[in-house]
């Protein structure tokens, strides 16, 4: 075939065929070519959004540099007669495309910090601790280590050990679970991410980025899941044999449904403690055997 | 020589006279005593060729137990292992030593001299090296590493890898590391002072320039890494706790000094890989190179910057905001000089008339591969985009892109190069083709998916995965391609194995190519140069050639790949 020609059926079908290839692939396949979202957290969403602005450009220089390539392979392939070029340089050519190059990197630089306060800091939550509606337009926080906006949102620790997560819920009642993660839908959640072994890194696809969870260290980071639903996930820093089944889930539900799911585990917590604490009393002057540690003891530590 | 013409000496020098030539060595013990750069050379890539066979089996076990959901061919022990052992192997016994091998042999041939500075601190650096693959391979006897290539604390403390194999993995390091700064302290002594009359700074090979810039990252990153190894050996043995938080020690220090060497060495293991490819394309399209300024250049910044990248493989660490942004900066600002060096391939290519020879195909593949990972590279180097795609598929098939695409097509393409020059005899450009062909498609099967895989929440290095997960697709295609390139680098084999014996003669010159390396006889004889030659420009071969041409009348076509009618 002509090269030529080749070129402009190219430069015709390439356009078409990505606008529709972005047209179909947004909403059919999360996955495919764009990172997960779809929780409605705003920290996923931004950084999906993101994700394409750099998809868009790179597919662009991809189509650009492999194309100039493949034009040329065909184009200037050894033939009987042609000579070639002796061309050694062009310094004009040279600083142009080091300045493009450069001016591709700026842009992709201010769409970064653009969009990185949605990503990093936490957004106002759309409901208080009594799971009433709040104004959620408040304007995001700024510092490295932002409060949440309104000063509505759940903190919960979570714990990586080999190989399991623990989250520890806020209040004196110290709520636990592990491997689900029971959050209010609207709720903006904070999460302080520690270990204690090894490495381990908290990440829910669609909920937003990963924190690595490294010993002696509190990571932090945030999501607000705005539908019903379990978001499934696992740890992604090697941690051990069993890493591949270090998993995670996040369940989220109406704010009603999770205070009735914490009392029921406040209460089994409590009832647990009074039971351990008659058994102590029961035991004191026959043992004393600190080793009798009842279940409560050894997961409130 | 040119030196004849000079006025004689006052007093008659005595004459000397040789009775007898002293006969090159042969047989078995020549290869373990030799301190010629050529057959050190040798060595290094036979013994590369091996750890490149190993690696490759490796990966093919993680394909086979990736390939279905829930598979129970390997443990998860065995895994971890695998995939360490695959890491470490083709990091520090492939990608990097191919290139000291390939530089050992090609480097005083392509300056000029006769040898290396230190030649026997050369075959040092040999021996070192393969005594830290012995070491490492020796493990899998008892326990192999199961830490990752990259051995994080304090998953590789005392505490969770009790293993020796850990210890293993640190003395393959320490003996590697030190044979490569060796080896770097010889090149840069060489190449600073070692070079054929005339070869100035602005003559100097691309491929010289790569590894001189090469040896110069070694000494800075290794270095590091060697004090990063004893730190894990004190820890795990002396009591120490540098890395130990609960000792007042620290766990991300660890990833501080792993990745100062970490990054660097990427540049170490792709800038040789740049050098080939400016010495290939050429010679193939014919053309001199477009901007060598600029490339030596780009070479150097690139290797400068490369030095201030390291954090962005710790995007996900607990970190200053500050210290992100500073790292996304400066991994963006990398990208400048490398986008610079591929438009200049590309302008290399622009009018000029391309012998489409298999060592001109792995080249291009090699860039149009490599492009691909310098453009998720950039992907990765957003931060924020990073929370969601570090520790994925995605980065797995990244980095290959960017180690396979730039330093294997490269090793494949110098292979196709410069045998010719290392044995005196051509390989096969007809298996090379189904070869390349077989590798490039086996390597696009393979990786590209994998980009999905990652994005769809595929973490890296776990064992299994369950059905429900909807990544089956994904990795039964990567397994099938791993499958392909694994024929094509058999067919590579097989190529080379029969051209040894039974390939085409190839002459001096095969290719009509621009460098000193094919002024001399291939394969060449110990000293190298009868005579070494001055040097007027970058590409001296073509100005012997258009001297040739005037004297004799006689065209100096390019015939490359074609048996040469004398021998």
């Amino acid at each position: 075939m002509d090269p030529s020609r080749l070129l402009k059926l190219l430069l015709g079908a390439v356009p078409a065929a990505l606008l529709a290839l972005l047209a179909t692939a947004v909403p059919a396949s999360a996955g495919l070519l764009f990172p997960e979202s779809g929780g409605g957290s705003p920290s996923a969403a931004d950084i999906r959004t993101l994700y394409i602005i750099i998809f868009v450009i790179g597919l662009l220089v991809f189509l650009g540099v492999e194309g100039v390539l493949i034009w040329c392979l065909v184009k200037y392939r050894a033939k009987r007669g042609r000579v070639a070029a002796q061309i050694h340089g062009n310094t004009k050519l040279e600083i142009g495309w080091t300045v493009g190059a450069a001016v591709i990197l700026v842009f992709l630089t201010i769409a970064t910090f653009v969009m990185l306060p949605g990503i990093k800091n936490p957004a106002a939550s759309d409901i208080d601790a009594n799971g009433n509606p709040v104004a959620s337009n408040a304007a995001f926080a700024t510092t490295d280590q932002p409060k949440v906006p309104g000063g509505h949102s759940m903190n919960i620790e979570v714990n990586g050990k080999q190989y399991v997560w623990q989250f520890t819920y806020p209040g004196d009642d110290k709520v636990f679970s592990y491997t689900r993660m029971y959050v209010p839908v609207g709720m903006t959640i904070t999460l302080d991410i520690r270990s204690d072994d090894v490495q381990h890194s908290w990440w829910i696809p669609e909920l937003g980025g990963k924190a690595d969870a490294l010993p002696g260290y509190t990571n932090k980071t945030w999501f607000k899941v705005t539908e019903e639903g379990v978001y499934k996930g696992q740890c992604a820093e090697l941690c051990g044999r069993n890493h591949a089944n270090m998993l995670a889930e996040v369940v989220a539900m109406p704010f009603d449904e999770w205070q009735d799911w914490y009392d029921t585990e406040a209460q089994e917590i409590k009832d647990a403690e009074e039971f351990a604490a008659d058994q102590r009393e029961q035991m004191q002057g026959s043992e004393g055997d600190d080793s009798s540690s009842t279940e409560s003891d050894t997961e409130s530590e | 020589m040119a030196l004849v013409d000079q006025a004689p000496p006052r007093a008659a020098r005595p004459q000397i006279i040789t009775s007898t030539v002293r006969r090159e060595p042969k047989g078995w013990t020549s290869w373990i005593t030799t301190t010629d750069h050529k057959k050190i050379g040798i060595l290094y890539l036979w013994t590369v060729a091996v750890f490149f066979v190993l690696g490759g089996v490796e990966a093919l076990l993680i394909r086979l137990q990736l390939g279905t959901p829930e598979n129970t061919l390997l443990t998860p022990e065995k895994y971890n292992q695998l995939f360490t052992m695959h890491g470490t192997t083709m990091v520090f016994l492939v990608v990097v030593p191919v290139w000291a091998g390939l530089a050992n042999y090609l480097l005083p041939l392509m300056i000029g001299a006769r040898d290396v500075a230190f030649p026997r601190l050369n075959a040092w650096s040999y021996w070192m090296f393969l005594f830290g693959g012995i070491a490492l391979y020796a493990s899998f006897f008892w326990t192999p590493p199961e830490a990752g290539w990259f051995s994080y604390v304090p998953l590789s403390s005392k505490e969770y890898s009790p293993s020796g194999g850990q210890d293993a993995w640190i003395f393959m390091a320490h003996l590697t590391g030190l044979s490569s700064m060796l080896g770097a302290v010889n090149f840069i002594a060489t190449i600073h002072n070692m070079r054929a009359p005339g070869m100035g700074w602005g003559r100097l090979p691309l491929f010289v320039w790569t590894i001189l810039i090469y040896s110069y990252l070694i000494v800075l990153a290794i270095s590091s890494l060697a004090a990063t190894v004893t730190m894990l050996l004190a820890d795990r043995h002396f009591g120490t706790n540098f890395f130990d938080p609960s000792q007042g020690g620290s766990a991300l220090l660890w990833q501080h000094l792993f990745w100062f060497f970490g990054h660097p060495e990427v540049y170490i293991f792709v800038l040789p890989a740049f050098g080939v490819f400016s010495e290939v394309l050429p010679v193939f399209a014919r053309k001199p190179i477009f901007g060598y300024k600029a490339i030596a250049a780009a070479t150097a910044g690139i290797a400068f910057l490369g030095l201030l990248v390291w954090a962005h493989h710790m995007f996900a660490t607990p970190s200053a905001t500050v210290v992100l942004a500073f790292f996304m900066l400066s991994s963006f600002v990398i990208a400048v000089p490398t986008g610079v060096k591929i438009f200049n391939w590309l302008a290399t290519l622009w009018r000029g008339t391309i012998e489409f020879r298999v060592a001109l195909l792995y080249a291009v593949g090699g860039i149009g591969t490599f492009v691909v990972g310098g453009i998720t590279g950039i992907f990765l180097a957003v931060f924020p985009v990073d929370w969601q795609l570090t520790d994925t598929y995605f980065v797995v098939a990244h980095m290959h892109y960017v180690a396979f695409g730039g330093s294997a097509f490269a090793m494949f393409s110098a292979l196709y190069y410069w045998f010719p020059k290392l044995t005196g005899r051509m390989l096969s450009e007809g298996i090379g083709k189904v070869a390349f062909w077989l590798t490039l498609i086996g390597f696009q099967v393979t990786f590209l998916v994998q980009h999905s895989a990652g994005l769809s929440g595929m973490p890296r290095r776990i064992f299994e995965y369950s059905s429900s997960s909807g990544w089956h697709a994904y990795n039964l295609i990567s397994t099938i391609g791993a499958f392909i390139i694994a024929l094509g680098v058999l067919l590579t084999i097989i190529n080379v194995v029969r051209s040894l014996k039974h390939g085409a003669i190839a002459g001096p010159d095969p290719w009509k190519a621009n460098t000193l390396e094919w002024f001399t006889p291939s394969p060449p004889p110990e000293h190298n140069f009868d005579a070494v030659p001055r040097v007027r420009s970058v590409e001296p071969m073509k100005d012997y050639r258009r001297q040739v041409e005037e004297l004799s009348g006689s065209e100096q076509r390019f015939e490359a790949g074609k048996p040469m009618a004398h021998v």
